[in-house]
């Protein structure tokens, strides 16, 4: 067992031979990054498959398809399995490739806590799926886990040490990714020198280390309630049901900006790559990632307009919530004054980079109109909540992750990709999203309620528009999936290493595709490389 | 391998002990979540695979750690080895600061907010008036079982007993381990060995002083788990505490293990730092306990 301890140094030169060794053993951080990015597509495909079972029931008033339970089945596994599955762990996937080669530095700072916080995950979603299969049924009680419904049902066990294992995984990468960027850096990668992408990780993964705990806290307070007789959120026991809303949305309101805060720092590295300029703003854009990270925190009880809060706590959480519009803003500004004169070219990458310019900032706006307490309590728990939440996170964090693998993907495999098939790929989601989301704001504000299976038929003609734009677009990602496997494994088209005309970047600088092992030793890093050298200009 | 420089990257080699951890954690949480909906008195695989998760566990990190400690003791770590693991201690008990602030969230919540609205306070009249009607809002005995005095009545523990003593422990231990730190640093062996030992016996102490406190909440005061909304934060964060002492002190007597086997020197004795580190907190975290949960 000790020879697990000794060195190996034939390993610093090459990818190791067997299979398990390579894969389930790696110490290796473009591995380890690789893993994470098959693993959240596999999953954004299973919680497509939820989200398609759950469009074909709304196809039309009445119930069609399944029961009633397990549709709620489906919209709460849906969620979990792209929140928790596909969304943070892709970007944990791009922090592990890309990091390490955008500040010099060899690997993770941990690269075996590395390992063990990517295959947490497989483990943690086996336990998470595994309950759809027992007798008692999946989580039905929708993802946010609201007790007292979430605690009926022998699932709950499974699903909160799920959740506990995913926590334990995001700490462990977080811890990681901060470790790496504070102390791993080239000599010459100042801090205001670095990516936005970087800094955008730094940001989040002090969010996921902030809030992951909280969240732990909160589920193992639904453990004891329902398993130890507790009565944490039982009102006859002196408890409160709304507490469990409170010490979730404390996790909840972060975790939305874990899950966008990366993405905006995706989208500061591809606009200036195909505008042929330097990040209009470079500090405003890091502060005012920070500062929405502050906000963060303070904001979290608009979620929660409808449950009977104090006036003044309603008034306070609603310009708090108000005020992110600010930072918010100048970011959106900055990137149109980055394309602003450039010499553009609408290559995949930047295509997806403008339709999230446009299409994030529309959900930034309905979440605009939900932070106005009088307001949301005529929105709450429609579909415009839903509509909102889905042009954040899908036109919003998943556009940005597609753009990120087209434009690093020939850095990744050393292979081009189909343009054609990616500019295909993008027309059909962007318009087939539009046609799946934009209805729902309508039959938000005309009254549908979300997670419910059938619909006054008042409903149905939007309804059934926005299912075909569903199908359309869990259609449209199957062509992603095939430009990726052609690229990678069979595109003749070679990439050059640095692959696209505009781009700054150490990560540019290593060949294509990048050596198992960079930066043996720090890189000489002059500011001129670097997409960030000259900030003060 | 002993002379590493300053300006060469270091990467560990690959090792099982990830994957080894990750089945270790899924046996344990898949026995557990069995185990939990169990029908009382049935058997079950749920307890069995439970205690073999945690013995896979316990071996995981004896053998994860052997090799770590044998990887430093070849000096194989450079200075920036030894910051990365630096940062890694400190964002972890970061994170478990902000663990133990979700249950003291619940438990001012409840004082604050919950328990005064069920006596009609602020906008909780018409939920008093409607739904609780007689309820006097307060904390502890009188209160704290909520509404339908849930768990029945119960005493609570006095704060200048016991708690008291506990307290006073972990405030000694807090100067052991720091005796022992600078008896490290200054190269006197027997100081260092005596200081840790001392600091490991306060620990072993408060855990016995505090598992009495619980037999006699349980046995002579009817305080429960179950004792309403006051029950479940006390137990639940005096016991989290608990758990963490109990870790803390396994830690420290491994330390003085090493410290007696000279695995430490004047300069890098990150092992121990980190340990001591993580005592403090558990430290803190108490006196903010004694504070709010016994005291006030």
């Amino acid at each position: 067992m000790a020879h697990a301890a000794t060195h190996d140094h034939h390993d610093h030169h090459g990818a190791p031979k067997g299979f398990f060794q390579r894969w389930v053993m790696s110490t290796n951080h473009k591995d380890i990054g690789t893993l994470y990015l098959i693993f959240s597509l596999t999953m954004f495909f299973i919680g497509g498959a939820f989200a398609m079972v759950i469009r074909a029931e709304l196809f039309k008033p009445g119930m069609q398809l399944v029961q009633p339970y397990f549709f709620n089945e489906m919209t709460t596994m849906h969620a979990l399995v792209m929140i928790f599955g596909a969304i943070m762990p892709s970007f944990v996937g791009l922090a592990n490739w890309m990091i390490p080669l955008m500040v010099g530095a060899p690997d993770m700072a941990l690269p075996r806590m590395n390992n063990l916080s990517f295959w947490i995950m497989p483990f943690a979603f086996l336990l998470l799926l595994s309950t759809l299969f027992m007798p008692g049924g999946g989580p039905a009680g929708g993802w946010t886990m609201y007790p007292p419904l979430s605690l009926q049902g022998e699932s709950v066990a499974y699903v909160i040490f799920a959740v506990h294992l995913m926590g334990i995984s995001s700490i462990m990468g977080a811890i990681n990714i901060i470790a790496t960027i504070l102390n791993m850096r080239a000599p010459g990668m100042d801090l205001l020198k670095m990516p936005v992408f970087v800094w955008s990780w730094l940001i989040t993964a002090f969010l996921l280390i902030a809030v992951m705990p909280v969240l732990a806290g909160a589920v193992t307070m639904l453990l004891t309630d329902k398993y130890f007789g507790t009565n944490f959120f039982n009102a006859a026991g002196g408890g409160d049901p709304v507490l469990f809303q409170h010490i979730f949305w404390f996790f909840g309101h972060p975790e939305v900006y874990i899950m966008i805060l990366p993405a905006f720092g995706i989208i500061s590295e591809i606009i200036p790559t195909f505008a042929r300029k330097p990040i209009f703003g470079y500090r405003a854009m890091v502060f005012a990632i920070a500062s929405i990270a502050f906000l963060s925190f303070i904001v979290w009880a608009h979620h929660m307009f409808a449950v009977g809060l104090p006036m003044g706590a309603e008034i306070f959480f609603m310009y708090a919530t108000m005020l992110i519009a600010v930072p918010t803003g100048v970011k959106v500004f900055n990137w149109v004054s980055t394309m602003w004169g450039g010499s553009m070219t609408f290559e995949t990458p930047m295509l997806f980079s403008i339709a999230f310019v446009i299409l994030f900032t529309i959900g930034g706006f309905s979440g605009l109109m939900l932070a106005l307490a009088p307001a949301d309590f005529q929105y709450h728990d429609t579909y415009f909540v839903v509509a909102h939440f889905h042009y954040v996170l899908v036109t919003g964090a998943a556009f940005s992750i597609m753009a990120a693998a087209y434009y690093w993907l020939p850095k990744w495999s050393g292979n081009m990709y189909s343009e054609t098939w990616g500019k295909i790929h993008f027309w059909s989601s962007v318009i087939s999203v539009n046609v799946l989301f934009f209805p729902q704001h309508f039959l938000g504000l005309a009254g549908m309620p979300r997670r419910i299976p059938d619909y006054n038929v008042a409903f149905a003609n939007f309804n059934m528009i926005s299912s075909i734009g569903g199908f359309w677009f869990g259609a449209s990602q199957l062509i992603f999936l095939g430009v990726v496997i052609h690229c990678v494994f069979f595109s003749k088209k070679k990439a050059a290493d640095r692959s696209w005309e505009g781009a700054k970047g150490l990560e540019w600088t290593v060949p294509s595709p990048a050596p198992f092992h960079t930066f043996d030793v720090p890189p000489v890093i002059h500011d001129d490389e670097l997409a960030h050298g000259n900030t003060e200009h | 391998m002993g002379h590493q420089q300053q300006d060469v990257y270091f990467v560990p080699s690959k090792s099982y002990w990830p994957i080894v951890a990750a089945v270790s954690m899924f046996v344990t949480v898949f026995g557990a979540a069995h185990w939990l909906n169990a029908q009382p008195g049935q058997g079950g695989f749920g307890k069995p695979l439970f205690w073999v998760g945690i013995a896979m566990i316990l071996g995981m990190f004896f053998g994860w750690f052997r090799s770590v400690i044998n990887e430093s003791m070849a000096g194989n770590y450079n200075g920036q080895v030894d910051r990365s693991f630096r940062m890694g201690m400190m964002w972890f008990i970061f994170s478990e600061v902000m663990f133990f602030g979700a249950f003291f969230g619940a438990l001012f919540y409840a004082r604050i907010f919950s328990v005064p609205w069920l006596g009609g306070e602020g906008h909780g009249v018409l939920t008093h008036q409607f739904i609780w009607q007689g309820y006097e809002a307060a904390w502890g005995a009188s209160g704290g079982g909520g509404p339908d005095k849930i768990g029945g009545a119960f005493q609570t523990i006095g704060a200048w007993g016991l708690p008291l003593l506990n307290t006073l422990i972990l405030l000694s231990s807090g100067v052991t381990i720091t005796i022992a730190h600078h008896a490290l640093k200054a190269g006197h062996r027997k100081a260092l060995l005596i200081g840790l030992g001392a600091t490991v016996l306060l620990g072993c102490l408060f855990l016995w002083f505090q598992a009495h406190e619980y037999a006699e909440a349980y046995e002579h005061f009817n305080l429960t788990l179950g004792s309403g909304v006051y029950g479940a934060t006390f137990f639940m964060l005096t016991g989290f505490h608990g758990m963490h002492v109990t870790l803390g002190t396994i830690m420290l007597a491994i330390i003085w293990v090493r410290c007696a086997k000279g695995h430490f020197t004047k300069d890098d004795h990150f092992g121990f730092e980190a340990v001591a580190w993580y005592w403090h907190f558990v430290d803190v975290v108490w006196l903010a306990l004694f504070l709010f949960v016994y005291v006030l």
